[in-house]
C-alpha cells in the first residue's frame, strides 16, 4: 500500500486545518434553496393557481352585469370603476384557504420533502449542519411566504388594469389616493399577509421534521390553518382569539386607511414571533437529535 | 500496508475510523452490537455482511446521520459527530443508494450539494462539478434530468458527488448496486486509483468477489455483530485448506494419507476416477492433522502405488468462509 510515513503522521492534521479555515458565510445554499423551490414547476403551478384568482374574478365580473352594492366580497362592487380593486378582491379571497393551502405544500415539505428524496441525508454528510438546514430552509418557505400574496396582487392589479378603468381610489377612511400610491398600497398588503403567513410557515416546518412524508407534513399543516381559523369563529373561545396565529389575517382593512392604521400589523408581527420562536424551537429541538433514516 | 500501531492512549494512530463499542438500538431491537471497528489509514477496506446486518446503520453512526445508542466513533482521529465540520468535508460518501432531485440535471444536482458543503469553493464549483462527472463517465448526460437516468447512471452521479472534493476517506455503501459489467470495473478501477492517491476507501458490500479483487482490508458483520476483521490474506488464511485427490485406486490411497496422519475422506467420484479429501490445515484453533507438505504427500502417494490422477490443495474462497461466519441460507438475520 502507498501509504508512506510522512502521510501518516501529517495526513489529517493538514487537511482539517484546511477544511477550517475555507469556511464561507453558507450563502450559497441559500441561494441554490432559492433556486431550486422557484424553479420547481410545482413552484410555478402554486402561483399560477394564485394568479388564476384574481382572473378568474375579474372576468367574472367583466362578463356579468353590474355588481349591486353591499353583495359579494369586500370590494367586489367597486371593481367596475376602479380595476385595481380586483387586486384588492382577490388578496382578501385567498387569505383564509387559497394562501395557506400553498403556504401549507412549501412548508410541509421542506425537510420531509428532502427526507422523502433521500437528499437529506446527502445534504447533511456534504457536511450542511443541522441548525443551518433548519435556518435556510425556513428562509425559502418566508420567500414563497411574500412571492404568494405579491403573485395575487401583482396579477390582479395587470387584470384589473386590463379589463377596467384605472382612477384614483377611495379609502375605508373617504380619503382619495391615486393609481401609484394606490398600487404601494397593494405591495403592503402582500408584506402584511407574508407577515401573517410567517406563523403558518414555522408550524409546517416543525410538522415537517417529524415525518418522512411531504404530504402528510403538507395535509396537518393545511389542517392547523383550517382549525385555527374555526376557533377564531367561536365566541366561546374569545379569550383565545388573540392568540391564533389566523387572528389578524383579515386586518390589513387598516393599512387602506389614511393615515394608515399600523396596529394590526404590529401585534401580528408580535404574534406571528412568538409563533416562530416557539414552533422553530420545537422544530430545532426535533431536527437536531433526529436519526436521519430514510 | 502495516497494521496499524497502538498509541499510548485508547485511540490508535493512523486509523481512518476507529469505534469503540459502538451500539445501535431501535426499540428492542439491537441493529448493532458492540461494535469494534479498526478501518487502517490508506486501506481499502470491505465491510461485509448479509443483508440487515447492520451495514448500512453503521455507516449512518460513522456519517453522524445517526446517534450511537452507545459507544464512540473516531473518523480522521476525531471524534464523531461532535467534530462533523472539520471531519465530514474530507469524507465523500455513498450512502445506501444514490438520492437526487429528479427534477433538476445531473449537474444542477451536484452543484446543489457542492453548495450545501460550506467549506467548498464556489469559485472552483463548476470545474470541480464537471470534473467529477467525467470522472464517473457521466459528461454526456450532464444536462439530462435525474428523472430520465437509468439506476447506473444515478449510482454514478452519486460516486461523482462523494468526489466533489479532494477526500481523506470515501465511505461507498454497495457502490456497484445496479451497473452494468463495465461500470462495474470502472468503479473498481476508480478505488484503486483513489486507494493509490492515498484515500482511505471503507466498501459495504454483499459482492464477495469484488471485495477480494479490491480489498486490503475487510471486516464481517452479522446480525449486529463484528464476526471477524483484519487484513484481507489474514482472513482468507483464517480458513480450511484441503487436499483433494483423485485417483482410481480409492483404498491404497486413503490408507497412505491414514498413515500420514491425515483423516481422509471418500467425496463424490468424477468420471475420471474417485475423489479423496482431506484437511490440511484445520481451522484456526483445531489440531492440525500431521504436517506433511503437499509434495511429500504426493511422493508418499506414489511410494504405495496409488495412480494420481489429480492432486491440488484447495482453500476456502471469501465465500465459504463468509458463509461460515454469517450462516447459510436466506433468511435475513434479526
Amino acid at each position: 500500500m502507498p501509504s508512506s510515513a510522512s502521510s501518516e503522521s501529517a495526513g489529517f492534521t493538514r487537511t482539517t486545518a484546511a477544511a477550517a479555515t475555507r469556511r464561507g458565510p453558507g450563502l450559497s445554499l441559500l441561494a441554490s434553496e432559492l433556486r431550486v423551490l422557484f424553479g420547481r414547476r410545482r413552484t410555478w403551478a402554486l402561483l399560477l393557481a394564485l394568479a388564476a384568482i384574481p382572473v378568474l374574478i375579474a372576468v367574472a365580473v367583466r362578463i356579468s352585469s353590474a355588481v349591486p352594492a353591499g353583495r359579494g366580497p369586500a370590494f367586489l362592487d367597486r371593481i367596475t370603476q376602479n380595476g385595481l380593486f380586483v387586486a384588492f378582491t382577490a388578496m382578501l379571497v385567498s387569505v383564509p384557504l387559497f394562501l395557506p393551502l400553498t403556504v401549507g405544500v412549501v412548508a410541509g415539505d421542506t425537510i420531509a420533502g428532502e427526507a422523502n428524496l433521500g437528499t437529506l441525508r446527502y445534504l447533511l454528510v456534504a457536511p450542511t449542519g443541522r441548525v443551518r438546514l433548519l435556518l435556510v430552509k425556513y428562509a425559502a418557505a418566508l420567500a414563497f411566504c411574500l412571492a404568494a400574496p405579491l403573485t395575487v396582487g401583482l396579477a390582479g392589479a395587470a387584470i384589473g388594469a386590463a379589463l377596467f378603468p384605472v382612477g384614483p381610489v377611495t379609502l375605508l377612511s373617504g380619503d382619495v389616493i391615486e393609481p401609484p400610491q394606490a398600487f404601494l398600497r397593494i405591495l403592503l398588503i402582500a408584506a402584511y399577509l407574508a407577515i401573517s403567513l410567517a406563523g403558518l410557515s414555522a408550524v409546517g416546518l416543525f410538522l415537517s421534521t417529524l415525518t418522512v412524508v411531504p404530504v402528510g407534513a403538507m395535509a396537518a399543516t393545511v389542517v392547523v390553518s383550517v382549525v385555527s381559523q374555526v376557533l377564531d369563529q367561536l365566541p366561546q373561545l374569545e379569550w383565545l382569539h388573540p392568540w391564533l396565529f389566523s387572528h389578524y389575517w383579515l386586518g390589513f382593512g387598516d393599512l387602506l386607511r389614511q393615515p394608515v392604521l399600523w396596529d394590526s400589523l404590529v401585534h401580528n408581527a408580535w404574534l406571528q414571533a412568538g409563533y416562530v420562536a416557539v414552533f422553530g424551537a420545537l422544530a430545532y429541538g426535533r431536527f437536531v437529535t433526529k436519526d436521519v433514516l430514510s | 500496508m502495516t497494521a496499524a500501531a497502538r498509541g499510548p492512549g485508547s485511540w490508535t494512530y493512523g486509523l481512518t475510523i476507529e469505534t469503540q463499542g459502538l451500539t445501535k438500538r431501535f426499540g428492542q431491537q439491537l441493529a448493532v452490537d458492540g461494535l469494534d471497528l479498526a478501518v487502517p489509514q490508506g486501506s481499502v477496506f470491505g465491510f461485509l455482511g448479509p443483508n440487515g446486518s447492520g451495514k448500512t446503520t453503521t455507516i449512518r453512526m460513522l456519517l453522524g446521520l445517526a446517534a450511537a445508542s452507545a459507544g464512540s466513533v473516531r473518523l480522521l482521529g476525531l471524534d464523531m459527530p461532535g467534530r462533523f465540520q472539520d471531519v465530514l468535508p474530507q469524507v465523500g460518501a455513498l450512502v445506501e443508494g444514490p438520492a437526487f432531485y429528479p427534477f433538476l440535471s445531473g449537474t444542477a444536482n451536484l452543484h446543489r450539494l457542492d453548495a450545501a458543503a460550506r467549506h467548498a469553493d464556489p469559485a472552483t464549483r463548476k470545474a470541480r462539478v464537471s470534473q467529477a462527472l467525467d470522472r464517473v463517465g457521466l459528461s454526456h448526460a450532464a444536462g439530462k434530468r435525474v428523472h430520465a437516468y437509468s439506476l447506473g447512471m444515478k449510482q454514478r452521479l452519486g460516486i461523482a458527488n462523494a468526489l466533489l472534493s479532494p477526500r481523506e476517506l470515501l465511505v461507498l455503501d454497495e457502490p456497484t448496486n445496479g451497473l452494468d459489467p463495465q461500470g462495474t470495473r470502472e468503479v473498481r478501477n476508480l478505488v484503486r486509483s483513489l486507494a493509490a492517491d492515498g484515500t482511505t476507501v471503507f466498501v459495504s458490500s454483499h459482492l464477495l468477489a469484488e471485495v477480494e479483487q479490491i480489498c486490503t482490508h475487510a471486516a464481517v458483520m452479522s446480525a449486529g455483530r463484528l464476526v471477524a476483521q483484519g487484513p484481507l490474506p489474514e482472513l482468507r488464511r483464517s480458513g480450511i485448506a484441503r487436499i483433494r485427490l483423485v485417483t482410481p485406486d480409492a483404498a491404497p490411497a486413503m490408507s497412505v494419507l491414514a498413515g500420514l496422519g491425515l483423516v481422509p475422506d471418500a467425496a463424490p467420484p468424477q468420471p475420471d476416477g474417485e475423489v479423496v479429501t482431506a484437511v490440511l490445515e484445520p481451522a484456526p484453533g483445531d489440531a492440525a492433522p500431521g504436517n506433511a507438505a503437499p509434495e511429500d504427500i504426493v511422493a508418499r502417494l506414489v511410494e504405495g502405488g496409488v495412480r494420481v490422477r489429480g492432486f491440488g490443495v484447495e482453500r476456502e474462497s471469501l465465500e465459504d468462509r463468509f458463509v461460515a461466519l454469517t450462516g447459510e441460507g436466506f433468511d435475513v438475520a434479526q
